[in-house]
């Protein structure tokens, strides 16, 4: 079992994207999927720095892939998807719209945001040309086991959102704009202040959710470290790491060495917490509960 | 325009005398006619499916008393206002509401939105006895008459004029034809 | 333009059929579909016989077999399209892509439809589902502005079908994991959203409180209603900042946009609401059936009077204006 690292799906400035992914060159992950997944107003602002940062991933022996932005509507998004392809690197779709741009029989990896729930929808994304899914986040194990098998049978790799807040929903609408009480079209980039996303608490201060643009993340972070032994004997070929502004090496490393079993999963939070010491964590879906829940074993470690 | 639904209540000459009445002969003439439609509408039972053991409080907020159903023994009784037992739901509002609900004239969360329905406790339990009874298309009137054939001409005679009278929906609104 | 209805149990079919439906969609008492709520919806004979009764009136019956069947247990949705088709149903409303290769292959001809619950936003998708499952109709998701779905119709050459009224999904549909993070059931799992087992309505000092999952979602002076907590409706802190963070509790009226859709090529509109009563269907069909047949007999529509109906009894033409983004 190795490590993904997921597209970041924030909005960060081009000096913060270059440092980060030439970090991430030594980082102990196996591959990279990179590109904008959020809104494609962003990209002018970074996408110079894919070229690099792919020139960096490559040279640090990483595989990358480029990925989809998750909701395609307008013709520049269209074309945009178009021309993923002509960089020669696989793209992971993240809108199924992104398929029709990519001919039969060339591979492409399938995102988290792509509805992957049955053996059916796997064997058919297989023979298209799929060589690598990774599941969508609210999937029970049960679920994950059965398509696991089926993974290995269609000789596809199989992967399971490891670490990071939860991508729970897509949206026409910018809430990031609409909280600064502008159009989206006027939105002046206000999602670039909130380089994790901005909580949502409930009326009662619970911690909830967070919003990053379109789209709609989990406030706690998403931590698979617990399952990650079971997750590997049915067949889970990869954890995949969701970015973060603040120590994501470090989260790298953690999870690289509790797949080598240098670390607990205790002790993998312990680590977590000395980057982010009120991080929140959740692992809910892969129990079949409420998301947001926390039942980790390492919580009562 | 009509008088909106919430606003319309029995008159208290209906009302008044069920004050000092004995509950008893209301909960054995309720409860056989809730023997009686559940008899003859099998698909009530089966739409409320698992809930049918959950007891249901229907608090019909100008009258006197309280309704107590219990779909599982096809029982409804009435009790005092805070001398029913717990129940696990309970939808209170008022007659015209209930009726209007129930003879297919009003929605029952556009009650609910406008306040004149509210809703207590286990909501799924409340959502299945509400689909099942919209789909019953029962007449309320009519069930009375098959359970309470005493009842059967004085309401035939009197409904009419009394929906006219009070604004209830006391007669089934839509008159879908039961061709099948 | 066709008028498709929605029909949470038979009452309510023959209720939009005798109000004056083209067209009525519904779905199995099951996971099968995405209004998986108790009391609600068809069993097998029941769907023979509401498809008999509409058939009998001119009218079509569409069955929405649109959750992301669960693995393992595809069975249960392969033999729901098995036993539409044998009901007579008009067509079948899919999301899944391996549910609608195995229908393409295994019932070519039952008509398939794409659910709004596979978000298909672009022509680029709505192509790849046609060509790949031979789909003939798209509903298409809510995130679509007028101007939009004019140009999606250009370069498409399947039908299109469009809301216009009754509950909101603000995010992309079907694409959305905020009920299962609160609750543990989705919609794309379990077929519902903001599940009625998960909801607690309480009283708290001069409060009413409603909780999704133990989430608060709405907390109103009492005396006020507290809505159903719907979680993307719910009101929410964030910074500075309280209010209805993603939506208000509102529900789409699209009635005063039909003509303008109606020039961009649309083919049917579809009402919401197989949760709601038989009463709501008959008024809300009655009402939309006389925008359809002033249209087309080339006079004016009706200014409809459907606010009291909707959720929050407020209501918005949500995406179809550029500017609710």
């Amino acid at each position: 079992m190795d490590l993904t690292v997921a597209p970041n799906p924030f909005f960060w400035r081009a000096d913060a994207v270059r440092g980060f992914y030439a970090a991430l060159a030594d980082a102990p992950v196996a591959r990279v999927v990179l590109g904008e997944l959020v809104c494609s107003k962003r990209l002018p602002f970074w996408q110079e720095e894919i070229p690099q940062a792919v020139e960096f991933l490559q040279a640090g022996g990483k595989q990358v892939a480029l990925t989809s932005l998750a909701l395609i509507t307008l013709k520049r998004e269209r074309k945009l998807t178009a021309d993923l392809l002509d960089l020669g690197l696989p793209v992971e779709v993240n809108d199924l719209s992104a398929l029709h741009h990519i001919p039969q029989g060339v591979p492409f990896w399938v995102g988290p945001l792509v509805n992957v729930y049955n053996e059916g929808t796997l064997r058919w994304l297989a023979r298209r040309g799929g060589t690598r899914i990774c599941l969508p986040p609210e999937l029970p194990m049960a679920s994950v086991a059965v398509l696991a098998k089926v993974a290995q049978a269609e000789g596809v790799a199989l992967e399971v959102w490891g670490h990071g807040r939860l991508p729970l929903a897509i949206s026409g609408r910018c809430y990031h704009a609409r909280l600064h009480e502008r159009a989206k079209d006027s939105c002046q980039f206000v999602c670039e202040q909130d380089p994790d996303g901005r909580d949502v608490d409930t009326l009662e201060g619970q911690r909830f959710l967070s919003v990053n643009g379109v789209q709609t993340l989990s406030q706690a972070y998403a931590c698979m470290a617990d399952h990650a032994a079971e997750l590997r004997d049915m067949g889970v070929s990869a954890l995949r790491l969701q970015p973060q502004s603040v120590g994501f090496e470090g989260v790298c490393k953690a999870y690289s060495r509790l797949l080598a079993s240098e670390l607990t999963p205790a002790a993998l939070l312990e680590n977590l917490r000395l980057a982010h010491a009120d991080m929140q964590f959740c692992d809910g879906f892969g129990r079949g509960a409420a998301g947001a829940s926390w039942q980790g074993r390492a919580a009562t470690a | 325009m009509p008088e909106p639904i919430g606003n319309v209540t029995i008159p208290r000459l209906f009302t008044a005398p069920m004050h000092i009445l004995p509950l008893w002969p209301v909960s054995i003439a309720l409860s056989r006619l809730a023997r009686n439609l559940l008899r003859t509408h099998p698909e009530i039972l089966r739409r409320i499916d698992k809930y049918q053991n959950h007891h249901f409080e229907l608090d019909i907020t100008d009258l006197p008393f309280v309704l107590r159903l219990d779909p599982a023994r096809a029982q409804l009784r009435a009790f005092r206002r805070g001398a029913a037992p717990a129940s696990d739901a309970r939808i209170a509002g008022s007659f015209a509401a209930f009726l209007a609900m129930l003879h297919g004239a009003e929605d029952g969360d556009t009650l609910y939105f406008s306040g004149a329905l509210q809703i207590e406790g286990d909501t799924s339990a409340v959502l299945a006895l509400r689909n099942a009874l919209d789909d019953a298309e029962l007449d309320l009137g009519a069930e009375i008459a098959n359970a309470l054939p005493f009842l059967a001409a004085p309401l035939r005679q009197s409904l009419a004029p009394l929906e006219r009278l009070t604004g209830l929906h006391l007669t089934r609104a839509d008159t879908t034809p039961e061709v099948y | 333009m066709e008028l498709v209805c929605p029909a949470g149990t038979p009452a309510a079919l023959r209720a939009a059929v005798d109000a004056g439906a083209h067209c009525i969609y519904c779905g199995f008492a099951d996971e099968t579909n995405a209004r998986n709520f108790p009391g609600l919806n068809f069993s097998r004979s029941e769907l023979a016989e509401g498809v008999g009764y509409a058939h009998a009136r001119g009218a079509k019956v569409l069955v929405a077999i649109n959750t992301f069947p669960t693995a393992g247990k595809e069975s249960l949705w392969h033999s729901a399209v098995a036993d539409a088709e044998t009901a007579g149903a008009d067509a079948v409303i899919l999301a899944d892509l391996g549910l609608l290769a195995h229908t393409a292959q295994r019932h070519p001809d039952l008509r398939r439809h794409l659910s709004v619950q596979a978000a298909a936003a672009n022509p680029d998708a709505i192509n790849f589902y046609a060509q790949a499952f031979d789909v003939r109709r798209v509903v298409l998701p809510r995130v679509l502005s007028v101007e939009e779905i004019a140009a999606i119709n250009r370069e498409i050459d399947v039908e299109t079908e469009v809301f216009v009224f009754g509950g909101l999904c603000v995010m992309a549909e079907g694409r959305c994991s905020l009920s299962s993070y609160a609750t543990g059931r989705s919609p794309n799992m379990n077929g519902v959203c903001s599940p009625p087992e998960h909801v607690d309505y309480a009283t708290e000092g001069s409060d009413s409180v409603a909780r999704l999952g133990g989430f608060t979602i709405h907390r109103t002076p009492k005396g006020g209603v507290a809505p159903y907590p719907t979680l993307c409706k719910g009101c929410f802190t964030s910074g500075d900042k309280t209010g209805h963070v993603f939506e208000d509790a509102v529900s789409l009226d699209a009635s005063k946009l039909v003509p303008r859709l109606a020039k961009t090529g649309v083919t049917a509109l579809k009402i919401e609401g197989r949760q709601r009563s038989r009463a709501y269907v008959a008024q809300i069909v009655r009402a939309f059936r006389a925008v359809t047949d002033a249209l087309a007999d080339g006079r004016d529509p009706p200014a409809l009077a459907l606010a009291r109906l909707s959720e929050g009894q407020a209501a918005t033409t949500g995406a179809y204006a550029k500017t609710w983004r």
